[in-house]
């Protein structure tokens, strides 16, 4: 019995990462229909970006949590225009060109920052700094819980319901509703939509770039190539959830993680890959508006 | 009906992403494009300069270096100088297989040096045995490395002997009872290991009580970690390289597991306790040589490595060093500079007095050697035993 809880709470802690980067996914498929596969390697950025401002702000030698709070705005402001640069130089061009276009350019630009991240930052792993090193001890018996996670799950949490604020209470939030119902017709409103899709991709990419230190807090090994799996993954936590629904992609997401982890714990680590992208098969098969997509009647 | 087609796009595009991913760019060239000519000879170098395995590539590198240095300061080889290309092969089998390939065709080299990694030698071997080039790994110990055919030697023991250590020291020194392993399933060398160990430490009367799997490039390893926890072992084999086995060492303490953990030479790595921390203290790794041993030979290598590189050498330097001097002293005792000749001169090496102990290269082209047990100790590894065949 004591596994399973641990099982649960490894889960959570997997799942909430996972959850980080499907949430930029699901974003930029809600607005323009994109898939946008470089958003993996923006999180890498995120975590490269927190690597060098802790050393740059001597961050190491005094860890506190005001440092880690101070690189984690650092890091998603870094990704945050990195998106837009994304956006305004590779997709934007494409706006009137067919879907396969935009796709093929995601591709292209994932692999851009994979291996231009190899060509900068090295292809050896980076030990990520200790930024904050927590005293509390939280476990329940037998059950360890590392504070370092629930810091992590609270942060998550905070970032998602921010973004939940923005989305449906705010007018850059109604904006980019009206924008992802339709983009024409949002624009004979008024709605400056080109404005509009830069700001989802900025958060997006905040996000993703949050998620990447956060990983490295605690799974304090990163590389270029870190992104990959992550962001397929978190793909696959999206479409779970319902592709375009931001609260279906955090379901989605735990839901991922805890099914690794008993995968895992219960079983073979072998499957570990193949389980998720089984997952993405199973749905698009049997439920592709996902768990808790609506399908959306295409007007031809 | 759009919809559904939208999908299947999708899919086809994270195949075609997976496909990407396989096909990388060249190998990145550090040595010059130069043909062998009257008074050098090229010998080549694989070897993972980049990559997870960084450190092994590098270390591995600045060994052979300072070797063909003290070669060349004592006259080279019968008046002719070594010279060393090094292609890097970032730590992928493929690029091993197209550098070495490159080596051989275009810079027409004498024989080969490389690689640390098993799976990458593994992938050059039939490479160099096709072309008839003699290649020495440094460091693979996987026995299937040298099984390729007659071109390929190793300076190093092998795995049926490193497993033994190990299972020898888990149940003769630390009186462990109940072993789990987790092992890292992408990797021939720590698959073989794990077998090895596991096979001796049953015969010995250990208990395996569970046997767990990774994937190299794992982050979360909690899982495996918390089932092994339930079955509360004395000890935890992790036969992995040192960037999962740092992070598996910092996640087992996390859990509250106090169990050592052991491994192989593939810890052996500066980066070990940068990514583990405190995490890793306490636990045992066999391994090619210790810095701490005493005798003057050693001794005199250290002081001229630190010299050379500001360093202490780990292990795969002095194995690199000793793969550099045994192919150094061959190709002195060899009839010609031919492929033919310099194995039959390898082959014929017998009590050569490496750094790493005596080299004799024996009929399957392994060398029998004794192996040292370290334990990890706040940024230092302490010599504990010496385990002989």
């Amino acid at each position: 019995m004591v596994e399973f809880f641990q099982y649960v709470i490894n889960g959570i802690s997997l799942g909430s990462i996972y959850a980080l980067i499907a949430i930029g996914y699901t974003m930029v498929f809600g607005v323009l229909q994109l898939i946008n596969f470089a958003h993996g390697d923006v999180y890498m950025l995120g975590a490269f970006v927190g690597y060098y401002s802790a050393k740059w702000f001597h961050f190491t030698d005094k860890p506190s949590l005001t440092n880690l709070i101070l690189v984690l705005i650092f890091a998603m402001v870094m990704c945050a225009s990195v998106g837009y640069i994304i956006e305004r130089f590779a997709y934007r061009p494409l706006r009137k060109a067919p879907r396969i276009n935009l796709l093929i350019t995601a591709v292209g630009v994932s692999l851009l920052l994979e291996f231009s991240g190899q060509l900068i930052f090295g292809s050896d792993p980076k030990f990520f700094p200790e930024l904050y090193i927590p005293q509390t001890d939280l476990s329940i018996g037998e059950i360890k819980i590392n504070p370092l996670q629930v810091i992590v799950l609270i942060i998550s949490l905070i970032l998602m319901g921010f973004l939940q604020y923005i989305v449906f209470r705010t007018r850059v939030g109604r904006a980019m509703r009206a924008v992802s119902f339709n983009h024409d017709l949002a624009s004979l409103m008024g709605i400056p939509t080109n404005k509009v899709i830069s700001l989802t991709f900025m958060l997006g990419s905040a996000l993703a770039g949050a998620g990447g230190v956060l990983v490295g807090i605690i799974y304090p090994r990163i590389e270029p190539m870190m992104g990959v799996m992550p962001g397929l993954k978190a793909f696959v936590a999206a479409v779970l959830g319902g592709i375009g629904n931001i609260a279906g992609a955090v379901v989605g997401a735990l839901t991922l993680g805890m099914a690794e982890t008993f995968l895992v714990g219960y079983w073979a680590s072998t499957y570990r890959d193949a389980l998720a992208f089984a997952l993405l098969i199973f749905i698009l098969l049997v439920k592709p508006t996902g768990l808790f997509g609506t399908n959306r009647t295409e007007k031809v | 009906m759009k919809q559904s087609f939208f999908y299947g796009l999708v899919l086809t595009s994270i195949m075609s992403l997976s496909l990407i991913g396989c096909t990388k760019k060249n190998a990145g060239t550090t040595g010059a494009e130069t043909q062998s000519s009257d008074d050098s000879i090229l010998v080549g170098e694989v070897g993972s300069l980049t990559g997870p395995e960084a450190t092994f590539g590098i270390s591995t590198n600045k060994g052979i270096k300072l070797a063909f240095k003290e070669i060349n300061d004592a006259g080279g080889i019968n008046g002719k100088k070594l010279e060393l290309i090094t292609l890097d092969d970032q730590g992928k089998p493929e690029e091993a297989a197209t550098a070495v390939t490159k080596l051989i065709t275009q810079n027409k080299v004498s024989a080969i040096l490389g690689e640390v990694a098993s799976g990458r030698s593994l992938a050059m071997a039939p490479i160099s045995q096709q072309n008839k080039v003699p290649m020495i790994t440094p460091s693979s110990t996987n026995p299937k490395v040298t099984a390729v055919g007659d071109y390929i030697f190793r300076v190093c023991f092998i795995d049926p002997f490193q497993g033994t250590v190990m299972a020898k020291f888990a149940h003769d020194t630390l009186k462990a009872k109940k072993v789990a392993v987790l092992r890292d399933v992408k990797n021939d060398y720590s698959v073989g290991l794990a077998d090895f160990f596991i096979e001796t430490y049953k015969k010995l009367g250990g208990e395996i009580i569970l046997d767990k799997s990774y994937s190299a490039g794992d982050i979360d390893f909690k899982s495996q970690l918390t089932a092994i926890r339930a079955k509360h072992p004395d000890a935890i084999f992790v036969p992995g390289y040192y960037t999962d086995v740092g992070l598996i060492a910092r996640q087992a303490r996390e859990l509250g597991i106090k169990a050592p953990l052991l491994g192989g030479d593939g810890w052996d790595s500066p980066k070990l306790q940068e990514i583990g921390g405190k995490a890793v203290n306490g636990s045992y790794f066999s391994n090619h040589y210790s810095a701490e041993d005493k005798s003057p030979h050693v001794q005199s290598f250290i002081a001229r490595f630190k010299a050379m590189n500001n360093e202490i050498p780990d292990g795969l330097a002095a194995m690199g060093y000793d793969a550099a001097m045994v192919l150094a002293a061959s190709m002195k005792s060899a009839k010609s500079l031919s492929g033919p000749d310099i194995k039959e001169a390898i082959a014929a090496v017998r009590n050569y007095q490496g750094v790493t102990g005596n080299i004799s290269i024996d009929a399957d082209r392994n060398a029998i050697k004794s192996a040292v047990v370290l334990k990890v100790e706040n940024g230092a590894f302490k010599y504990q035993t010496t385990i002989n065949p």
